[in-house]
C-alpha cells in the first residue's frame, strides 16, 4: 500500500512524514518519528501512556491514525520543559515521588498539564477524576494526586 | 549495628538520578530501542484453552512477500528436563521451552503457537493467517476443583502427583501435595473453647504492569547475540535463553532496558528465545512487543485458590491451633506458589499447633507466573478474615487480639526458623494507636484490619564503583531499577563514602559490564544489592586510606576517613576524597571498588493495614474511604519511595479485592483481556493511603534495611473483604467483591 504524505506541526515543529493509512499516529511518532516518549500500554484507549495533544484537546495517540495529524498541532512530552529544564509539573513529580517505574509518567505529565491549563485550581476529586484515565500500577496514586495539587498551586503563585 | 546510629544521607527523600529522564519521556523502555535493519516479529496464539494440533503447516506463510523468518518449538535444540533459575517463580526448562512456543498441544487461550518475523509488524499479522493449523479441541479443565475430581480431563499425561504417601499410578492435574506441621493440631483444638471455620475463593489476577513485555534481539553469526529486554532479571533472562537455544553464557549478553513495572510477572521469558531464534534465521535484528491483550492471556497472572482455614482459641484469646488446606493454580505447567502460601499463612502468629497441607494444581490457563509476595495474599485472605471473625466471636478488639497473638523474636515458624527481631507488634501497636482507628464509622460502612508476613529474600548481587579523576564515580550495579532503587543504591554508597549522593552515578549493568547478580524480587535489591554497594563503597574507602597513606608516607592504619576526608592521625594532613581521586595516577592508577556477595539474613517486613469501605446497598459497589498501611521497613533508606511501596501494594490488594479477576467462559477463552473489562483502580477509585513507616532495624544489613516491596500486597484482601462483610453483615468469602457480588450477599443470594 503506498504510504501517504503527511505535513504536521509536532511540539511546534513543523514536520512531515510518511505513514501507512492504518498506521495510527503513536506508532508513527514512535517507529516512524523515534519520539519515544509517548509510550504505549493498551493500543485500545484504556491506560493513558500514550496521553498527547492534538490542537490542545487531550487524546490518546494509539485512538487518532497517523493520517488525521494532518494541518493539526501535535503535542507530546518531548515539548514539555526544556533541553535541561524541567516544568513545574515534571519536577513536582520528582519532589513527591510520584512515579516509580515511570511508564505512566510522560502520560501522566501530558494530562496533568491539559488539566491545569482548564483549571488551574483543582480540588483533589477535581484532579483525581481527570486523571482517571491515566493507569499507574506503581504508586496507589497518592503521591501523584499531591503532586499535581502541588503543581496547581506552585504555577498559580508563580502567575 | 547501633540502633541509635545518626545518618547523613540516609533517610532523606532525595530526587532519583533517573528522575529527569523519567518525567522528560527520554528513558528508554523495552520497546524503545530500534536497530538497523530491524524487522518485527509476532506470535499465532491458540484460539482454544485445550485442543492437540492435529497439523501445522507454515509453507503459506512462509512464502508471503516480507516474511523472513518462522519459528515453531521443533526449532529448539532438544531440551532436557531441568529446573531453571527464574525469578520468584519455577518452571522446569521442558516447560519453559513448551510454554513460549507449544508443542503438540495448546493448554490455554493464547498459548503460543509459530513465531513469524516480517518487514513490518502489518506484514506479520497478515501472515499470521496464512498459517494452516488444524485442533482437535478437547474438554478445558478451569477451576482446582474439576481439576483435582475423578475422572478430570488431564493436561499432561506423564504428571504423577509428588508427595503422597503411597505413588500414585494414574496420571493426575495435582502436580504436588505438600504440608507443613507443628505441634499436635488435634490437641490444639480439643484445647479451643471457640472454633472459627470457612472456605474462601479467590480468583485469578493478573499483575497488571503497565508496560507489556518487549524485547529488541540481534542474533550475530559469531554467535555474539544480544537481547535487550523489559525484565527484573537480565541474568535470568540470559541463562534461561541460553539454556533454550543451547548458547554459552559468555555469548549471549543481555541489557535491562527500563522497565514499566514487572511485580513478579517480568521473571521468566515470553519473548527472547523465540525472537533470537527469529533473528538467527532472518540474519536481522528482530523487535517483538506483546499487545495488552497478549499480555492479559499468556503471562504472568497469579494463582487463582481455593482455601479452607480453621481456627481454634480460648476464651482468653489464646489462639491454639491453626489449620489449614491450599489449592492453588498453576496454570498450565506445575509451579504455582502454593508452597509460599503454606509458609506464610500462620506466620504472623506464634501458635504451637498448626497445621497445613497445599495442593499444586494445573488447570488450562496460563501459567502463573510470581505476583508480589507469590502465594501470601491468598492464603492471608483466608487465615484474616477469620482471625477478624474469631475476634467477634471472643468479644475482643481485632487488633489487641492479634497483639495478644503476635509472632515476635524466638517465635518458631512453621517453616523451620525462629524469628529474630521482627516488627509486627510494633506495626499492630502503630495501627492501634493511628488517627485512622480512632476515627468513628459512619452509616453503611465497615473496618477491617489485617496482617501480613513476608520472608524476603537476599542471594547474590555485584556491584562496582569506578571514581574518576574528579572525584565523581559510577556506581555499576546489576538490579534492574523498578521503583527508584537507583536513588537508594546512590544514597548507601554517599553514606558510606561519606560525599554527596550527587557525586556518584549508579547504573544498572548488562550481564558483559557487571558479574551476576540475581533478579530484582523478593524484596531483594535495597537489601541485597544494598549491601553489595556498601562494600563496593567501603572498598573505595580503604583504597582512598591506603592512597593518602602512600601519600603521606604512614600507614593505613593512621589515616582517619571523615566526611569524605582523609585525616592524618600522624599530623595535620587532609586530603579529600576529589583529591585522592586527581592524584590517582600518582599513586597507583585510577581507584574503583567492588562487592561480590551472597546476602544473608534478609529480615522479614511485617505489614498491618486498616481500611475502611462504604457500601452502596443499593447497587453492592463498594467505596475506599479510608485507608491505612503499616509496615516495618528496618531502616527507610529513601522514605518517600518506602511509602510509595506501601501505598502501591495497598492499591493493587484493593483492585484484587474488589474488581480483579479474569472471567473465562464455559469453552474456557478469556473474556476480558483489556484494561476496559480487567478493571485496575484508576485515581478517582481511591482516597489517599496513609503510610506509617516503622522502623525495627534488620541487624543483618550494615544500615538496617528489611526489603519492603512486597509484604504491602498481602493484608488489603483481607483488610478490604472484612471491611465489607462488617458493613453489610454477611460473611464474605469469595473475591472479588464487585457490585454484582456484593449486592447478592446483601439480598441473601451470596
Amino acid at each position: 500500500m503506498a504510504k501517504l504524505h503527511i505535513t504536521t506541526s509536532i511540539n511546534g515543529e513543523a514536520t512531515e512524514f510518511l505513514c501507512e493509512p492504518h498506521e495510527t499516529l503513536l506508532d508513527v511518532l514512535r517507529n516512524d518519528l523515534q519520539m519515544t516518549g509517548t509510550k504505549e500500554g493498551c493500543g485500545s484507549g484504556d491506560c493513558g501512556a500514550c496521553s498527547v495533544t492534538v490542537d490542545g484537546r487531550l487524546t490518546c495517540a494509539c485512538l487518532v491514525l497517523g493520517v488525521e495529524a494532518a494541518g493539526r498541532e501535535i503535542g507530546t512530552i518531548e515539548g514539555i520543559g526544556g533541553s535541561d529544564k524541567l516544568s513545574v509539573i515534571q519536577e513536582k513529580f520528582l519532589e513527591h515521588a510520584a512515579l516509580q517505574c515511570g511508564i505512566c509518567t510522560p502520560g501522566l505529565v501530558v494530562s496533568t498539564q491539559a488539566l491545569l491549563e482548564q483549571n488551574p485550581n483543582p480540588t483533589e476529586a477535581e484532579a483525581r477524576y481527570f486523571l482517571a484515565g491515566n493507569l499507574c500500577r506503581c504508586t496507589g496514586y497518592d503521591k501523584i494526586i499531591r503532586a499535581v495539587l502541588d503543581a496547581a498551586a506552585t504555577m498559580r503563585g508563580a502567575a | 549495628m547501633s540502633e541509635a546510629r545518626e545518618f547523613k544521607y540516609i533517610g532523606q527523600s532525595t530526587i532519583r538520578p533517573d528522575g529527569f529522564d523519567k518525567v522528560t519521556g527520554r528513558a528508554n523502555y523495552g520497546a524503545d530501542l530500534s536497530l538497523p535493519g530491524m524487522i518485527w516479529g509476532k506470535i499465532l496464539r491458540s484460539p482454544h484453552a485445550h485442543a492437540m494440533i492435529k497439523r501445522l503447516d507454515t509453507s503459506r506463510a512462509e512464502a508471503f512477500p516480507g516474511v523472513l523468518a518462522v519459528a515453531t518449538h521443533s526449532d529448539f535444540p532438544s531440551v532436557t528436563d531441568q529446573a531453571i533459575e527464574s525469578g520468584e517463580g519455577s518452571l522446569t526448562l521442558l516447560d519453559l521451552a513448551r510454554n513460549v512456543l507449544a508443542k503438540d498441544k495448546v493448554l490455554y487461550h493464547g498459548h503460543a503457537v509459530v513465531a513469524i518475523a516480517a518487514k513490518t509488524s502489518a506484514i506479520a499479522e497478515q501472515a499470521l493467517a496464512l498459517i494452516d493449523i488444524e485442533y482437535e479441541v478437547l474438554k478445558p479443565v478451569m477451576d482446582v476443583r474439576e481439576a483435582m475430581a475423578a475422572g478430570a480431563p488431564i493436561l499432561h499425561p506423564d504428571m504423577f502427583t509428588q508427595g503422597l504417601a503411597e505413588k500414585p499410578t494414574t496420571a493426575s492435574n495435582v502436580a504436588t501435595r505438600l504440608e507443613y506441621k507443628m505441634g499436635d493440631i488435634e490437641a490444639g483444638f480439643k484445647d479451643a473453647e471457640v472454633v472459627v471455620e470457612r472456605e474462601f475463593y479467590t480468583p485469578t489476577a493478573h499483575q497488571g504492569y503497565i508496560e507489556p513485555h518487549a524485547c529488541t534481539v540481534r542474533y550475530e553469526k559469531d554467535g555474539q547475540s544480544m537481547i535487550w529486554c523489559s525484565t527484573q532479571g537480565h541474568f535470568d533472562v540470559r541463562a534461561s535463553t541460553a539454556k533454550l537455544l543451547g548458547l554459552d553464557l559468555g555469548k549471549l549478553k543481555v541489557i535491562a532496558s527500563e522497565i514499566g513495572g514487572g511485580f513478579g510477572g517480568k521473571t521468566t521469558v515470553y519473548l527472547e528465545p523465540v525472537a533470537l531464534i527469529l533473528s538467527r534465521k532472518s540474519g536481522r535484528p528482530v523487535k517483538m512487543i506483546m499487545d495488552r491483550d497478549e499480555v492479559f492471556k499468556a503471562t504472568g497472572p497469579g494463582s487463582a485458590t481455593r482455601s479452607w482455614v480453621k481456627i481454634g482459641a480460648r476464651k482468653d484469646g489464646t489462639i491454639t491451633a491453626m489449620q489449614g488446606r491450599l489449592a492453588y493454580e498453576a496454570g498450565a505447567f506445575k509451579g504455582s506458589p502454593v508452597m509460599m502460601g503454606c509458609m506464610t499463612a500462620f506466620t504472623p502468629y506464634a501458635v504451637s499447633n498448626m497445621y497445613i497441607e497445599g495442593f499444586d494444581v494445573v488447570v488450562n490457563k496460563a501459567k502463573v507466573a510470581a505476583y508480589r509476595a507469590p502465594g501470601a495474599p491468598q492464603a492471608e485472605f483466608a487465615v484474616e478474615m477469620l482471625v477478624n471473625e474469631l475476634a467477634v466471636k471472643l468479644g475482643r478488639d481485632p487488633i489487641d487480639l492479634r497483639l495478644q497473638n503476635a509472632a515476635k523474636e524466638g517465635t518458631q515458624t512453621i517453616y523451620g526458623p525462629k524469628f529474630k527481631r521482627v516488627g509486627l507488634v510494633e506495626c499492630l501497636e502503630a495501627a492501634r494507636d493511628s488517627k485512622h482507628y480512632q476515627q468513628a464509622l459512619a452509616a453503611n460502612q465497615g473496618r477491617g484490619v489485617a496482617a501480613g508476613f513476608w520472608f524476603n529474600v537476599g542471594g547474590q548481587s555485584s556491584v562496582h564503583i569506578n571514581m574518576n579523576p574528579d572525584g565523581t564515580g559510577t556506581i555499576v550495579e546489576g538490579s534492574p531499577d523498578i521503583g527508584g532503587s537507583r536513588a537508594s543504591m546512590q544514597m548507601m554508597a554517599a553514606e558510606a563514602m561519606g560525599i554527596e549522593p550527587g557525586r556518584l552515578k549508579p547504573i544498572i549493568g548488562d550481564t558483559e559490564n557487571v558479574a551476576f547478580s540475581a533478579g530484582t524480587g523478593g524484596s531483594r535489591t535495597t537489601f541485597a544489592t544494598g549491601m553489595a554497594v556498601i562494600e563496593a563503597a567501603e572498598d573505595v574507602v580503604a583504597q582512598m586510606k591506603q592512597r593518602a597513606a602512600s601519600m603521606w608516607n604512614v600507614t593505613a592504619e593512621q589515616v582517619e576517613w571523615v566526611d569524605g576526608v582523609a585525616l592524618n592521625t600522624a599530623g595535620e594532613d587532609r586530603l579529600s576524597l576529589a583529591e585522592i581521586c586527581a592524584g590517582a595516577d600518582r599513586t597507583g592508577g585510577q581507584i574503583s571498588g567492588r562487592g561480590n556477595i551472597n546476602a544473608r539474613g534478609a529480615g522479614p517486613s511485617f505489614a498491618v493495614h486498616l481500611c475502611d469501605v462504604e457500601v452502596d446497598k443499593e447497587t453492592g459497589k463498594v467505596d475506599v474511604v479510608r485507608y491505612t498501611a503499616v509496615q516495618d521497613a528496618g531502616k527507610a533508606i529513601h522514605p518517600k519511595y518506602v511509602e510509595g511501596q506501601y501505598q502501591g501494594g495497598a492499591v493493587q490488594g484493593i483492585g484484587w479485592a474488589l474488581n480483579e479477576e479474569y472471567i473465562y467462559g464455559a469453552d474456557g477463552l478469556l473474556e476480558n483481556a483489556g484494561f476496559l473489562d480487567y478493571r485496575i483502580p484508576v485515581a478517582s477509585d481511591l482516597p489517599m493511603i496513609d503510610a506509617i513507616i516503622v522502623e525495627v532495624p534488620n541487624k543483618f544489613h550494615p544500615y538496617g534495611v528489611r526489603g519492603v516491596g512486597e509484604s504491602g500486597i498481602i493484608p488489603p484482601l483481607a483488610a478490604v473483604g472484612y471491611a465489607v462483610e462488617n458493613a453489610i453483615g454477611v460473611p464474605v468469602t469469595d473475591l472479588p467483591l464487585s457490585p454484582p457480588r456484593v449486592f447478592n450477599l446483601i439480598q441473601g443470594k451470596g
